[in-house]
């Protein structure tokens, strides 16, 4: 502060008052959405390793990816890591240093409900999902990506597993320390990644094993996605119904165990 | 006793526990609207947990709160657009900048104050798009101060707002504190600075081990009493000079060279000691009566040094 300038006046007469609930939740999105994108360790989570994986192995015959085209194979199971990598592992780590350094504590002093709060943060993921999609989608398009089957399955499978992944996010954010977050985080992705049935076909594991695997969230979105992009199929129920089962456990035992500073 | 719905703040009994240690223990008190109220005292006396009782961020153990008339967890909804909340660190997010997270707050609220106005007033205009963890440490308290104000709250709670501020800060930041009682605004702050609670506050409380242990205006808790000082050369009989005083004097030396007189002041009283220095051929140098301070009185009820 330098005493040359004279300080301008301010009318600081209270007027209190919280703005409308709607510009609350645009205003955090529109906060989180610009906070996240600017992260360049959050944008090599959400976008670039999901890019580069897709392309990699669609171009190269690295992999045995069975038969069919390797990029029809390819671009369900990286739209299911581009789904957890934003509502479980970005949201996780970023959460859990919020809770970390007090902002949702400050937050919470300000007239946004918690729920606008979980409202603004989910809708953020969403949005990132999108972005995610188009990108993804425009690269294996390119790549020669021939999509099958009925969209409205596609987002009824995104949305369970974005509802799964961020429960659990939000469970790791609200109960364990920062870098304990951050480390397991990580540690789940590249865990899920390889065994999830993302790039590497599930049918390469012993039957017993891949029973148990199917059962993961990731490996029921990216099998899910598979059966209506690359074989057309309807909505698929047992997917569906094993991410529905991680989206009501992560999500209730989120509320239960969410701790806020 | 103001009827607490009148007050900004209205605490009756508190208690609050962690654990086995009580870090509040029974603590009442009254701070009026349109006042500004200081909560001083030791580290670990109990502040904090007083002020984020208040702000709804813990529950009482026991006892009754009222924040502006109301409960601070059961009427969150409707108390938080009227009360401003500067933390005493942190809060908000290292990647993000200043204005921008001002700015977010601000449009939290329905008539916020313009956001770049109040970074200019604080002194944050330059900074407006530096992240948070590259301000200095008076820096993010000043910007911390502003998300406190930005949202014009008819109650702030500030917990000590200038700790860790230069000289310059910290006296714009008491500027800026009384305007806001000028406007109308309550005030309620935590401080380990006398001098902070002795220029800003009207009621000042001293807290110590989770109990209020006196509270007045500053001029109430210091008192009509006087107290003498000198210094001269170390080793004067005091026994003697205090047999020559009114009953009830006390005199002591510390550290050495550095006299204290206390009791009733007087002229006589002046007389009687630099009679007997003259008749001891001492010179007394620095001689001077004045009021005691806000530090003696804390250091009185506390028993201990400051430490911040």
């Amino acid at each position: 502060m330098t005493a040359s300038s004279p300080a301008p006046r301010l009318d600081l007469t209270p007027a209190p008052g919280a703005a409308p609930p709607a510009k609350m939740i645009a205003a955090q999105t529109r906060y989180e959405l610009v906070a996240l994108l600017r992260n360049g360790e959050q944008l090599l989570l959400t976008l670039i390793i999901p890019v580069v994986l897709l392309t990699l192995f669609s171009a190269t015959s690295l992999l045995d990816l069975g038969p069919g085209k390797r990029v029809d194979f390819l671009a369900p199971g990286v739209l299911a890591l581009a789904v957890m990598s934003t509502a479980f592992t970005g949201q996780a780590i970023g959460t859990g240093f919020e809770r970390r350094y007090g902002v949702l504590k400050r937050l919470g002093a300000t007239p946004l409900p918690r729920s606008g709060l979980i409202l603004a943060k989910t809708l953020t993921v969403v949005l990132v999902e999108a972005l995610q999609a188009v990108v993804i989608c425009a690269v294996a398009l390119a790549l020669g990506w021939s999509p099958h089957g009925d969209p409205l399955s596609v987002l009824a499978l995104l949305l369970a597993g974005t509802a799964a992944f961020s429960g659990f996010g939000l469970l790791m954010a609200g109960t364990l320390r920062a870098e304990a977050t951050l480390a397991a985080a990580n540690l789940v992705y590249v865990l899920l990644l390889a065994v999830g049935g993302v790039i590497f076909p599930l049918d390469k594991f012993p039957a017993p094993v891949r029973s148990a695997l199917e059962l993961l969230p990731i490996s029921a979105l990216a099998d899910g996605l598979r059966q209506v992009l690359q074989h057309g199929a309807a909505l698929p129920g047992k997917p569906l119904l094993v991410l529905a089962v991680w989206a009501v456990a992560g999500l209730v035992l989120a509320a239960r165990f969410f701790r806020w500073e | 006793m103001t009827p607490p719905e009148d007050s900004a703040v209205a605490l009756d009994a508190l208690v609050k526990r962690y654990g086995a240690t009580t870090a509040v223990d029974g603590l009442s008190l009254t701070a009026g609207r349109e006042r500004v109220t200081a909560l001083l005292g030791p580290n670990g006396a109990g502040k904090t947990t007083t002020i984020e009782i208040c702000e709804g961020f813990r529950r009482a153990d026991g006892g009754t709160v009222r924040v502006l008339g109301l409960d601070p967890v059961a009427d969150a909804r409707a108390l938080k657009p009227r009360v401003g909340v500067m933390p005493q660190s942190g809060g908000v997010p290292g990647t993000a900048r200043a204005g921008e997270f001002l700015r977010l707050v601000a449009s939290l609220h329905a008539r916020p104050l313009d956001p770049a106005a109040l970074l200019d007033r604080l002194g944050l205009a330059e900074h407006a798009r530096t992240p948070f963890r590259r301000l200095s440490g008076g820096q993010q308290q000043r910007l911390s101060l502003a998300v406190a104000l930005v949202g014009r709250p008819e109650l702030v709670f500030l917990d000590e707002p200038t700790t860790g501020l230069d000289p310059q800060a910290r006296h714009a930041t008491w500027e800026l504190v009384e305007e806001l009682r000028a406007a109308g605004v309550s005030v309620v702050l935590t401080t380990h600075h006398m001098e902070e609670a002795e220029r800003l506050a009207d009621h000042v409380v001293i807290v110590d081990h989770g109990r209020v242990v006196a509270e007045g205006s500053p001029a109430e808790l210091t008192g009509a009493e006087r107290q003498l000082r000198f210094r001269a050369r170390p080793g004067l009989g005091l026994d003697e000079l205090l047999a020559a005083l009114p009953a009830g004097s006390a005199a002591k030396e510390s550290p050495a060279g550095h006299y204290l007189v206390e009791g009733d002041v007087r002229p006589e009283l002046l007389a009687t000691v630099t009679a007997w220095c003259a008749s001891h051929g001492v010179l007394t140098e620095d001689l001077r009566i004045e009021r005691r301070t806000l530090e003696d009185v804390f250091l009185e009820l506390t028993g201990r040094e400051l430490r911040s």
